[in-house]
């Protein structure tokens, strides 16, 4: 590694900072959008006056809002996100309990997305124009306007209840049983992976077009390379970054998408947390489950970031 | 797509934009089947209650009933007519779609023309919020934003729009750069106009364009959020139809009426589509490169 890559990468570093601090601001102010009196709408329409400032107390309510951030700030750097205001449980075991189950379709849907993106994107723009490309931009079309939890149902319906090769709902553990947990994830992937697929090959798809069309890929012809080396040997490696790039905002995309997907299969996931505890007024852990899906998310973009700051030869220049 | 080269006759300078729309539209298939799918659709959804015979709302007693001459799309576990509820879907799905749009647009506009023009450190500022709101998952954010401004259709759309505005912010922060830099800016500037004026006059009408394709996008983005959203309980509430809420009524009886799921999917689809399709023409259409070099 150079001495400018390492300068790079610690500035890489650095600027996530203001992001992380940024995000906390934001998630920690979710609470100031709650119309009137927090403590009221939290404890509901029959609450008696002790109840309410019960919670008020326990929520830091009573406090100037700079100390009720900070104060759970610094809770939260120590790893407590609060507990549950209706279990009473620590919101951090709750949450961990169920990442699992969740990065598990998500990663899925990620690799099979990877896996079938890429391939439909390079043979999109190595026939531009021709039937087989028609039919990959369709697909790409057709997957990022597909409701993926309409999709999921359909799958459902064909694969789990028609043809009952799959479990229809529910997760299992990938330590304890991993075959029942493939089999339980294979479903909620694929119906995941449609928008991420559709994404990759598309973006692909004209990165790989644009890179054909240059200069050096004329200059590599007239050289008389196959075009079997052109495209995965030079190709590859220039859109390579644009590929990392897409991944991350798959990542991204697929980790919200799972909310939906995790209701069709019911799976015990942070996206059935967040939208029960969203139902049930459970702001604790709301604010803690995006707290880590943010953070998740954060540390996935800057790997990303940094990956490409080690890939990418004009750094060092 | 959108790389096709596409055969039209050269543009006439002079003509408005929406006389060049209409010229684009004879020569792309794609853009005008979507433009009268969504021009259908908005008759649909003012007239809703002429086309639909029966009540979304009015319960009969043959439930989950296939699809016959009196209820063209069966009847759902209520025994209310699906049909008058995907017809009566619609204008529900619209407006969540343009209020999403609108809220981004309202707060994404604004900072993102500011920290384009003024730059400094209420850029830097700006910037690094906008990376941040790019870093929350945004079904989930807008969930999270749902919770706390409380369930229901509007609140949840305007979640919707809170979570695109960096989107807009971001992309027009990068165009009002650009176009600041033009020479017609400085003239302005020279000849005393006023921030105000000049953001109003030169920035905004020559920035506005890939915001406008965007946006067009992001209807469909907006939908797709509406249907998830209604189908966790988050957004229309019962009695109410709406897409998202009907397939999630359909999921539960799925085993015994499965044919209930196909409709409302297929009108999220191809409203979605169309949205898309549009989006992907206007880029096509209000693309300079494209212009000059066609």
């Amino acid at each position: 590694m150079t001495k400018r890559q390492i300068v790079l990468l610690a500035s890489r570093l650095v600027q996530v900072l203001p992001v992380v601090v940024l995000a906390t601001v934001v998630i920690f102010g979710l609470l100031q959008l709650v119309p009137g009196d927090p403590a009221a709408v939290i404890a509901g329409e029959y609450a008696t006056a002790e109840r309410i400032a019960e919670i008020r107390h326990q929520l830091g309510l009573d406090q100037p809002l700079w100390r009720q951030y900070l104060g759970w700030l610094f809770a939260a750097m120590h790893g407590d996100l609060s507990t549950s205001l209706i279990t009473g449980q620590p919101v951090v075991e709750e949450v961990l309990r169920r990442l699992p189950n969740t990065l598990l379709i998500v990663c899925g849907a990620l690799m099979l997305s990877i896996s079938v993106g890429v391939p439909l994107g390079l043979t999109a723009a190595t026939h531009v124009d021709s039937p087989v490309d028609r039919v990959v931009t369709t697909i790409a079309s057709l997957g990022v306007a597909v409701p993926n939890f309409w999709f999921g149902m359909i799958l459902v319906g064909f694969f789990a209840l028609g043809l009952g090769l799959f479990p229809t709902t529910g997760a299992a553990s990938l330590f304890q049983d991993p075959r029942a947990a493939v089999m339980h994830a294979a479903l909620p992937s694929v119906a995941l992976a449609m928008g991420g697929t559709a994404e990759i090959a598309r973006q692909l798809r004209s990165a790989m077009i644009e890179v054909l069309g240059s200069q050096y890929v004329r200059t590599l012809h007239a050289k008389g390379l196959p075009q079997s080396s052109i495209l995965w040997r030079h190709g590859l490696k220039n859109v390579s970054l644009t590929l990392l790039t897409v991944i991350g905002l798959v990542f991204n995309r697929t980790l919200g998408a799972t909310v939906a997907i995790e209701a069709v299969f019911a799976i015990p996931g942070t996206g059935t947390l967040v939208v029960t505890s969203a139902t049930n007024k459970d702001f604790p852990i709301v604010q803690g489950t995006v707290f880590v899906l943010v953070m998740i998310v954060i540390g996935c973009n800057l790997l990303i970031d940094l990956l490409c700051t080690v890939l990418d030869p004009r750094v060092d220049k | 797509m959108s790389e096709r080269t596409i055969d039209r006759p050269p543009p006439a300078p002079r003509r408005g934009a929406l006389v060049r729309f209409f010229a684009y539209l004879r020569t792309d298939l794609r853009a005008a089947l979507a433009f009268t799918y969504l021009i259908l659709l908005v008759l649909l959804s003012l007239f809703a209650a002429v086309v639909a015979v029966h009540s979304p709302l009015a319960q009969t007693p043959d439930i989950l009933s296939p699809p016959s001459a009196v209820h063209w799309l069966g009847t759902d576990d209520l025994g209310r007519d699906v049909f008058a509820r995907l017809i009566h879907g619609a204008p529900m799905t619209l407006y969540a779609s343009f209020l999403a749009v609108c809220v981004g647009l309202m707060i994404g506009l604004p900072t993102g023309l500011a920290a384009g023009y003024f730059g400094g450190w209420l850029d830097t500022v700006i910037s690094r919020v906008i990376d941040t709101l790019l870093s929350f998952p945004s079904i989930v954010l807008a969930i999270a934003v749902t919770g706390a401004l409380g369930i229901g259709l509007t609140n949840s759309m305007i979640a919707v729009g809170i979570v695109f505005s960096p989107n807009i912010a971001r992309l027009i922060r990068i165009q009002t750069i650009i176009v600041k830099g033009e020479l017609y800016v400085d003239a302005a500037r020279t000849f005393g106009m006023g921030p105000a004026r000049l953001i109003v006059v030169h920035i905004v009408p020559n920035a506005i364009q890939p915001v406008i394709v965007q946006v067009t996008l992001l209807l469909a983005t907006a939908l797709l959020s509406e249907a998830s959203l209604s189908f966790l309980g988050l957004g229309v509430q019962p009695p109410q139809p709406s897409w998202g809420q009907m397939l999630a009524r359909a999921y539960g009886y799925m085993e015994i009426a499965p044919e209930q799921m196909y409709a409302p999917g297929f009108a999220i689809l191809c409203t979605a589509l169309a949205f898309n399709a549009l989006g992907e023409s206007l880029r096509t259409l209000l693309d300079p490169t494209r212009r000059r070099s066609s």
